[in-house]
């Protein structure tokens, strides 16, 4: 446990920064990397967690997926490539202010609630979880499942639709 | 390991993403930002997940995946329609609905 808990700290402190660098840098081609680290810190902590399926699903849909479409809607859009002033609107005090406060009342609520409540050491070692979460699936959540299934195909087409030309 | 440890990185992550939303004026950094939300959110299901001892955390997570894929798919190709339509994707000019 100790060693998961110096990984997490490690990974924790490489998300959060590269985080704070997605929505400050002023280079969006930048802003696209600097999530990626942050995309493989959130996988990188479902492993330690013991989640090894969602997190190479993780790494599946997000880095090998989104990122391609973000990089894609970067290039279509015909960003600078390189710094650009005018990224940020005038009103970011206020939305730090918002964030602030934000983090406050959650920080707050969750120490209140969760103070030094421990993980299931069980579950966070358990070695099958791939096989639980497909029993669940496809048992308990069948129907959400084919809702999912079905929310996909319509996002296809209805991407294709809006982003067709005339 | 304790749950809070989980659920304050998920917290500072939602944080992080909702000053993104609020003070960015491009689309795609919007969406970028809105993705950070979501894995705030994954982060959270799997930390709960873990805490009780159950697979639904994933589960859910995993949903959440599915749909956060599904959104960044239609959200990038409304940027491209607003950008073939006005050549910008700043969003404080898109303000067709002010009063």
């Amino acid at each position: 446990m100790v060693a998961q808990n110096i990984f997490f700290a490690i990974i924790a402190l490489a998300m959060v920064a590269s985080a704070v660098r997605v929505v400050t840098t002023k280079n969006i081609l930048h802003a696209a990397l600097y999530l990626v680290v942050v995309l493989a810190g959130v996988a990188a902590q479902f492993i330690i967690t013991g989640a090894e399926f969602t997190g190479v699903t993780q790494v599946l849909v997000y880095i090998g997926a989104v990122i391609v479409l973000f990089l894609f809607g970067i290039m279509l859009t015909r960003a600078r490539i390189g710094r650009e002033e005018h990224v940020d609107g005038e009103r970011r005090w206020i939305a730090g202010v918002v964030a602030l406060i934000l983090f406050a009342v959650m920080t707050y609520a969750l120490v209140d609630a969760f103070d030094t409540e421990a993980l299931d050491a069980q579950a966070v070692l358990e070695p099958q979880s791939t096989q639980m979460v497909s029993d669940a699936i496809f048992h308990d959540y069948l129907i959400p499942f084919e809702a999912v299934s079905f929310l996909l195909l319509a996002a296809l087409i209805g991407a294709i639709v809006v982003a067709r030309r005339e | 390991m304790w749950l809070n440890q989980f659920l304050l990185l998920g917290a500072v992550l939602f944080c992080i993403g909702v000053y993104g939303v609020l003070a960015r004026r491009n689309g795609v950094m919007v969406l970028m930002s809105i993705e950070l939300i979501l894995n705030a959110v994954n982060i959270n299901f799997i930390a709960f997940g873990a805490y009780h001892g159950t697979p639904i955390g994933q589960v859910f997570a995993l949903f959440v995946i599915a749909v956060a894929a599904a959104e960044v798919g239609v959200g990038l190709a409304i940027v491209l329609l607003i950008y073939r339509n006005r050549s910008s994707i700043d969003l404080e000019s898109v303000d067709l609905l002010k009063g």
